[in-house]
């Protein structure tokens, strides 16, 4: 049956699957120009590029036709270990007496919420899961143990992030509106903390992720409208209520009942555990998504180069935009898999548990069309993003980088005057024709 | 357990146990333990004819009981996806308590993936994911002294989950149980009706289209004669229908010429299927999300997203679950079973049993 894309216009390449919270891969079209993008033209030729492409949707195929029993039975047993670990971290903490079983109840609770935001929460919200019909499981329903709440995190990450990934101006992530990581983005002032501003969100990386998709700067800049940024509000104060709420004072409401037999300051101390477990999560995160994502080879794009990408330009794109951690299957599991953050992007919606395998095939395909596949260990990656947060925090000399640069406000002024020019053109020529 | 259930349900529990519900931590330590989520264990897979079996089933504590006639969603875990069909409770209603077991009975459709996988695999002791028991064809808490209870095919389950309950609890009234079947191997649970028309004083009637036995006493599809054979007066009988699209259709007919359509409750066993070549299938049909759109080809608006790419959610496919609710944005719609037309915007569907009536735009 022919499907076809809405738009006026058609786009190089449909969408693959379009399950309702993971609209990536969508292609990012010029309406003015059929002009193909130009991503990945200094590596091979658009041919090359679009073979590559059949090649990787091939890959994606092979792997979507092998899902079944096994794939089920590992994620339950992950959500069977995390669920474990919770409870023993939950009866560790009652024991404050008891140092060395407060003590491992902490990194139980801490491990606990690692394994649901990264194995279970981050891959279930991606839909990787979702064929499996459970519940328990479901992309669409799913609420992770995170200050962010699921709906908004899934449009900020799934679809923003996943769609544009790296492209400045589109990809919110790159440097999460807070640092500075690349040297196309604009230097502020702020920027001179850019290494103290990254220690302190990754302590407190949750409040960061939850803070960010609310969007207070799209909501400023006129992207997103009032409704829109009020519900996003009223979402994250929700589901801050509830996370606070269990962790900062139910728990440490029922820790009262210890008091006679340990003492008045036994609720502080589980008070005490469930910050450290969570700061505990908050760091781990943070680290892989960061040596993910902005390690110095990683690439970046600008959004003209990326309009109308073929399939394989896609690919392309998210390959370089991305950085492998290696390290033993434990430590893959730990997160989530998205120590694969190449094959992660390349596929977000498989089942992580199949990244090692499909690592391979993109290993040789890279090697084929003779393109970088950045990988390192979690050490070397972590020194890369630090001397990069460093670099790039020190004042550029080419003053069109300089945010608030007489050039640099004169250069957007032009550019949306343009902008505006070219869609009143646009709007006359087809009222005319 | 009543205490116990609602305490671990409460908003104390609740607040501990956030985001998750009581019910993910339970179900690791036993796939039976739950507070809210309905479970059953496979006690027995029987065959009733070569296409249809019973499946008998034990309930984990959260099971609310039936009423004669109700449904259940049934899910069952092949290959690790859960699939969930709505089945129709065949056995009777425990005469006083609740009881934990209860079965469905189902006969297995060609390219029915569950009914098949029912028929042919299930085995004893698996764990099976169901809800509570629901639907609105029942039978009134007070019966009245003239009932008729018609069926065809496999449209029998729920009313001989009727016929059982009425004849566990002694009822005295008139009773009729009138059933179309092909032939008499095509006929599920044939030796209990023999049985109970030898031995209680509800009558069973059953004929047999295709295969006719020499002596019966009708003959055929269903006719307003057979009422008049039958001497029953549908004005002052309250009648049970389940069957085909067809059988309801006549049944719903005579009862409305016969002006006696109030005394007349009828479920549907399958959604009819769709005349594909309809003078609806054409416009466009917008999948308003993902930004797709396909050309209406006339069958449900789940089918053609799916063959679309798209992979919506769905429960039972035949409209009674709500799984499958989303929000059409405009243009109209035809149910499949009632036929009738809505053309509101903004307005949230069935997408499994409504076929677009032009062009539409859904919010998938």
């Amino acid at each position: 049956m022919p499907i076809t894309l809405r738009w006026s216009k058609k786009a190089p390449i449909k969408p693959h699957s379009a399950s309702k919270h993971n609209a990536a891969p969508l292609t990012l079209i010029n309406p003015f120009t059929d002009k193909p993008a130009t991503v990945g033209l200094d590596h091979m030729t658009y041919e090359q590029l679009e073979e590559f492409g059949i090649e990787l949707d091939a890959v994606r195929q092979r792997v979507l036709d092998d899902i079944g029993q096994k794939d089920a039975d590992y994620i339950r047993r992950v959500i069977k270990a995390q669920r474990a670990a919770e409870i023993l971290g939950r009866i560790g903490i009652f024991m404050p007496f008891f140092p060395p079983a407060f003590i491992a109840g902490i990194v139980l609770l801490g491990l606990a919420k690692i394994l649901d935001n990264m194995e279970i929460g981050h891959n279930v919200m991606h839909g990787q899961y979702d064929w499996m019909n459970d519940p328990m499981v479901d992309g669409a329903r799913y609420e992770w143990d995170n200050m962010a709440d699921a709906k908004d995190w899934k449009h900020g990450h799934n679809y923003i992030h996943h769609t544009y990934t790296n492209i400045h101006g589109m990809d919110r992530d790159i440097g999460y509106n807070l640092l500075r990581i690349d040297p196309d983005q604009p230097w502020y002032g702020t920027h001179r903390f850019n290494l103290p501003m990254a220690f302190v969100l990754m302590m407190f990386f949750e409040w960061g992720v939850m803070y960010h998709g609310i969007e207070l700067d799209q909501y400023l800049q006129g992207k997103i409208s009032k409704a829109d940024f009020q519900g996003r509000k009223k979402r994250a104060m929700r589901k801050i209520r509830r996370q606070v709420t269990k962790d900062y004072i139910a728990w440490p409401l029922v820790g009262l009942a210890l008091v006679p037999f340990v003492g008045w300051w036994a609720p502080l101390a589980i008070l005490g555990a469930n910050v450290v477990a969570n700061i505990i999560r908050n760091i781990w995160t943070f680290l892989i998504i960061f040596c993910g994502h902005f390690p110095a080879d990683v690439a970046t794009f600008a959004e003209e180069d990326a309009q109308n990408e073929n399939r394989g330009q896609w690919y392309y794109r998210q390959i370089l935009g991305s950085a492998n951690i290696s390290g033993h299957a434990p430590f893959h599991v730990l997160t989530g898999n998205l120590s694969y953050q190449i094959e992660h992007h390349l596929f977000p919606d498989i089942p992580a548990r199949r990244y090692p395998e499909v690592a391979e095939d993109v290993k040789r395909l890279c090697k084929e069309y003779d393109l970088p596949y950045h990988t390192g260990r979690l050490s070397k990656q972590l020194v890369s993003v630090a001397g990069q947060l460093a670099k790039y925090g020190a004042k550029p000399s080419d003053p069109y980088k300089v945010g608030n640069s007489p050039e640099s406000k004169a250069l957007r002024r032009a550019k949306r005057e343009e902008a505006a020019r070219r869609a009143t053109a646009l709007s006359e020529t087809q009222l005319t024709s | 357990m009543g205490i116990i259930r609602s305490a671990l349900t409460s908003r104390v529990v609740r607040s501990l146990t956030s985001p998750n519900s009581i019910d993910d931590y339970l179900q690791q330590v036993h796939p039976m333990l739950a507070a809210e989520n309905v479970r059953a264990r496979v006690v027995e897979v029987r065959r009733e004819t070569g296409e249809a079996s019973t499946v008998v089933m034990r309930t984990n504590g959260v099971w609310k009981g039936f009423l004669p006639g109700q449904h259940v969603q049934f899910g069952v875990e092949v290959d690790g996806t859960r699939r969930i069909r709505v089945f129709s409770v065949s056995s009777a209603r425990p005469a006083k308590g609740r009881s934990r077991t209860f079965s469905v009975s189902v006969k297995a459709h060609p390219d029915g993936y569950v009914s098949q996988f029912l028929h042919k695999e299930l085995t004893p002791g698996t764990i099976v994911y169901l809800s509570q028991a629901e639907g609105e064809f029942v039978l009134p808490r007070e019966v009245p002294s003239s009932l008729l209870l018609v069926s065809g095919g496999s449209g029998v389950t729920p009313v001989m989950s009727m016929l059982r309950t009425l004849r566990a609890t002694g009822h005295s009234g008139d009773v009729t149980f009138l059933h179309y079947a092909r032939s008499r191997d095509d006929e599920m649970f044939t030796d209990e009706l023999d049985e109970i028309a030898g031995s209680t004083s509800m009558r069973v009637v059953r004929v047999y289209t295709r295969q006719p036995t020499p002596d019966a006493e009708l003959q055929g599809r269903f006719h307003v004669d057979h009422l008049k054979h039958l001497g029953i007066d549908p004005v002052d009988t309250l009648t049970y229908v389940c069957g085909p699209a067809g059988l309801i259709a006549t049944v719903r007919d005579t009862y409305g010429e016969l002006g006696a359509a109030e005394q007349l409750r009828q479920e549907y066993f399958k959604v009819p299927s769709v005349d594909v070549d309809a003078a609806d299938a054409t416009g466009t049909l917008v999948f308003d999300t993902t930004l797709v759109e396909a050309p209406n080809t006339g069958a449900t608006i789940l089918e053609q997203a799916e063959a679309a790419g798209l992979q919506p959610d769905f429960g039972c496919r035949m409209g009674v679950c709500n799984t499958c609710a989303v929000k059409k944005n405009s243009g109209a719609v035809r149910h499949v079973v009632s036929g009738e037309i809505s053309a509101d915007t903004d307005e949230t569907i069935k997408i499994c049993v409504q076929v677009p009536v032009g062009d539409v735009n859904i919010a998938l």
